[in-house]
């Protein structure tokens, strides 16, 4: 039976990159085609109809034909702009995050509906969570155990033998978490017992369940620290929107703390103004 | 027998100076392999001057044009036209993404202030950061001039236009220079946003909408008086403001 020309499906728009003129190619990520890379025509004129509907971190319903290479969207609609998400860097930042794990982790014409149903999740959690950080690693954790490298929190990477919380140390390349004897010699990170603790619970429980728990910054920073060298292992590669996530960090911690040197320039233009 | 250092099909019947030429002109962002080839003929069939021109003129590019040390913007002369004209507004700085956008900006006629070109935007996935686009040089612009840099010495900004593209790294990018330039007491804008001229409102998306209704202009206040379309919408909106007091 001869294919179809043209098919429809629902997609979040990982990322953009430029093609010729004022086309670009757009990385969909589609609950039943996987990833897809699609080509959408004249989106950098401003009276382009796709330009809003292909914005990356939006979820849109889109028809495209087949072509020899790249398939072309030739319609869209856009479902959810995520415009909290937009309008606020530290989230925005974030999304961006989500959107380049599952760029990286998943290829063409594999099944993605679960993990699709996880991005969505998050995209909404980063959006309205008082922390946008917890919903990222709980999409970690889920990330991780879809790809098939779940770590071991329950019993010893090296001796088997059950975890106790305390005097842990959390090794990347061995794949888990090795006890207080079987730490040494093994290329790893000391884990505290509440993030021991913690990343059982976010590995078992439901997100509504994790969302209860208080994660103050330090808690949060190592919980991180273990997740991220998880990923990165994972993938062989750095994830590069976690730098940027770094410096939108530093810039919103320098505004509440109003650690910016406003105050010497302030001076000088009054003193201008004088 | 064939030999493998010799090279076969349409490269052996290529000679070597026109082959550097089609994969020069291949090596160019849009121009595919017929097109690199029909380039590369074509120069080959023009004169021997018009060749010269164009080897020229990819010199003199290469040699001449720089950046300008203040504005950043190609220049051949440093400080450039712009930011040496008198006849513009100093203390306004609009911040665009590319050389291009100074063009385009111009064309409008719509500003005459001076210019900062960031060279790119934030683009988080591709692992471009503050660090490898002009946003160090625009915070020296307004924290601390250069001593050469007289005509900024002695007018300050006041107030900085973030002209970036409205799309998700054009707004991470503005977002991002919003938080790093507010806290210097400077006025920070960012262009608007709506319905492009001539488009239809059926095929617009629900975000270009919402900032649409967001960013709406005034036409007429409560009492009946008519707000001029023509005003700038910031003197508009606070036109509207004013009227919408109630009156001692």
């Amino acid at each position: 039976m001869p294919q179809p020309h043209v098919y429809r499906t629902e997609a979040i728009v990982l990322r953009q990159r430029p093609l010729v003129d004022a086309d670009k190619v757009c990385v969909l990520f589609t609950p039943l085609h996987g990833r897809i890379e699609a080509v959408a025509k004249g989106v950098r004129r401003t009276r382009s109809h796709l330009a809003g509907h292909v914005e990356p971190l939006t979820r849109s319903r889109f028809l495209l034909a087949k072509a020899r290479s790249l398939d072309i969207i030739t319609q869209a609609e856009t479902i959810d702009a995520f415009p909290a998400l937009h309008d606020d860097l530290d989230r925005l930042s974030r999304g961006l995050y989500a959107a380049e794990l599952v760029d990286r982790f998943t290829d063409s014409a594999a099944d993605g509906t679960r993990l699709y149903q996880h991005l969505l999740d998050t995209l909404h959690r980063v959006e309205t969570a008082d922390s946008p950080d917890l919903p990222l690693r709980w999409f970690e954790m889920r990330l991780l155990d879809d790809q098939g490298y779940r770590p071991q929190l329950q019993q010893c990477v090296r001796c088997e033998s059950p975890l106790r919380p305390d005097g842990n140390a959390f090794s990347v390349p061995a794949g888990g978490v090795a006890c207080p004897e079987c730490r040494t010699g093994l290329i790893g990170r000391p884990l505290s017992g509440r993030a021991f603790k913690l990343l059982r619970f976010l590995q078992t429980a439901p997100y509504e369940q994790s969302a209860q728990v208080r994660i103050d910054a330090g808690l949060g920073r190592e919980l991180e620290g273990h997740l991220r060298g998880a990923v990165e292992l994972a993938l062989d590669q750095e994830v590069r929107a976690a730098r940027f996530v770094e410096v939108v960090r530093s810039t919103s911690a320098d505004v509440h703390n109003g650690k910016r040197a406003a105050a010497p320039f302030v001076e000088r233009r009054a003193q201008g103004e004088d | 027998m064939n030999d493998p250092a010799r090279p076969t099909g349409a490269s052996a019947v290529t000679a070597i100076p026109l082959a550097r030429l089609i994969e020069a002109f291949h090596r160019l962002p849009g121009i595919g392999p017929k097109s690199a080839q029909r380039l590369a003929y074509h120069v080959l069939r023009a004169p021997q001057s018009e060749a010269q021109e164009l080897a020229d003129a990819l010199l003199d590019v290469k040699q001449r044009i720089r950046l300008c040390g203040l504005c950043q913007n190609l220049t051949e002369t440093d400080p450039c036209g712009v930011c040496l004209d008198p006849a513009r507004d100093p203390s306004i700085v609009c911040v665009v993404e590319e050389p291009l956008d100074v063009l385009a900006v111009e064309r409008a006629a719509a500003f005459r202030g001076r210019y900062h070109v960031l060279h790119g935007h934030l683009s988080p996935m591709d692992g471009i950061g503050p660090e490898q686009i002009k946003v160090q040089e625009l915070l020296a612009r307004l924290g601390a001039p250069s001593p050469s840099d007289t005509a900024a010495a002695s007018a300050l900004i006041e107030e900085v236009i973030l002209a970036t593209n409205p799309n998700l790294e054009g707004e991470a990018t503005a977002a991002y220079l919003a938080r790093l330039l507010v806290p210097l007491g400077v006025r920070v804008s960012r262009i608007a946003h709506g319905l492009p001229i001539g488009s239809d409102v059926e095929y617009a998306d629900e975000r270009t909408l919402h900032q649409a209704m967001e960013h709406r202009v005034p036409l007429g206040d409560a009492d009946g008086n008519r707000i001029s379309v023509s005003a700038p919408p910031a003197a508009a909106a606070e036109e509207s403001d004013r009227s919408a007091q109630p009156t001692p």
